[in-house]
């Protein structure tokens, strides 16, 4: 059995994931996209470790999994506060820093 | 296999959907598609412990994470589709693609030739192995992920904490405040009239009737009202007027034939 076909959804759905964060414009929806970005890597290395006949693919899948929920509790929070603020969940609207 | 050539083009479909649908609940369904197709991808790939984490883990407590959010923050909190950036979109298409395209070549490209198969490393058991690895090899990066999780829920805390600014109303102050209302501004002092007693109708979006006959705002929700979901009154006498003319055209039918044919129609009122 051959892993290749993993690893090219894993790149489709990395690639997918990349074009929603630069097109998308509501802010959750552009974590979602990482969220997907993640999820592609975390493929990847499921079908590298089942490649190379050891587990530590599959570690590093688990640690990326941790650091994702640590990232979306942070980041979902950011959104909430920024929503709370300025009553918009867009990306576009954040922009007080620019000027 | 099977499995994949199965989930695959699901799991592709349902992403691109991420790419065009306008309410953001509809992307988070799309995703739970994606993360469930990979979880059975995961299980294919004899990773049982991945399978399982990422079903509890990420369709269950990250996705939930995104649905409250969208929740909190008003789920018709749609997407605009106005380009902030010109030319924008068509150029993140254009590097999406070519991105794809070097990705998938490249990897196409690649021969790897037969996989060496997880069934060695799992032989004590896929959770005991990976167990072994990650409390012998991988420990300091594993006691480096407590501090990581302390931090973020601390950090989720300071976030999401609001100072209050304003001491919290008892129940006295709102009586004594009810009281001075009703002394300057002439407000009622009982409790708003309930909905939903106009005739027929029996719903919190129905307004109730006062005694000249208008129906009353107070007696309705605010937000209905913003939504604009309330019964209006003129629809509501047009659903009258229709029944007293069936109520009325029974009667002229009913003259001649039966007495209780009226009395049938007029009950449900």
């Amino acid at each position: 059995m051959s892993i290749t076909p993993y690893i090219v959804l894993s790149a489709i759905l990395f690639t997918i994931g990349c074009v929603g964060v630069l097109t998308r414009r509501n802010a959750i929806v552009v974590f979602m996209c990482v969220e997907l970005m993640l999820n592609a890597s975390n493929l990847a290395l499921a079908a590298f470790s089942k490649q190379h006949g050891n587990l530590d693919g599959q570690v590093a899948a688990f640690f990326v999994m941790v650091v994702a929920a640590a990232e979306v509790v942070v980041g979902l929070a950011i959104i909430m506060t920024i929503f709370r603020t300025r009553r918009s969940a867009s990306v576009d609207d954040a922009s007080l820093l620019k000027y | 296999m099977i499995a994949f050539w199965i989930l695959a083009p699901v799991m592709v479909i349902a992403a691109l959907g991420l790419l065009f649908v306008r309410k953001a609940v509809h992307a988070a369904l799309l995703l739970a598609v994606v993360m469930m197709s990979l979880a059975v991808l995961y299980a294919a790939l004899d990773a049982p412990f991945l399978f399982a984490v990422q079903i509890i883990v990420y369709t269950g407590a990250i996705l939930m994470l995104f649905l409250f959010v969208l929740m909190l923050v008003g789920v018709d909190a749609s997407d605009s589709v106005v380009e902030t950036i010109r030319g924008q979109r068509v150029l993140a298409i254009v590097a999406g693609l070519l991105l794809g395209t070097v990705l998938v070549l490249g990897v196409g490209q690649l021969s790897l030739g037969g996989a060496v198969g997880l069934g060695r490393a799992n032989a004590p058991g896929n959770i005991e192995a990976l167990a072994d690895i990650l409390f012998s090899r991988y420990v300091f990066a594993f006691e480096t992920t407590s501090a990581l999780l302390i931090t973020a829920a601390v950090g989720a805390m300071v976030l999401a904490h609001r100072e209050r600014l304003v001491p919290k109303p008892t129940q006295q102050s709102l009586a004594a405040q009810r009281v001075r209302d009703y002394a300057e501004k002439g407000t009622h002092l009982g409790p708003l009239p309930t909905p939903g007693v106009f005739a027929r109708h029996n719903a919190v979006d129905t307004p109730a009737l006062l005694p000249d006959g208008t129906a009353s705002e107070a007696s309705i929700s605010r937000v209905l009202a913003a939504r604009g979901t309330v019964r209006s009154a003129p629809a509501l006498a047009e659903d009258i007027e229709q029944m007293q003319r069936s109520i009325g055209g029974a009667r002229q039918a009913g003259r001649d034939s039966a007495v209780p044919a009226s009395t049938e129609e007029e009950t449900p009122a």
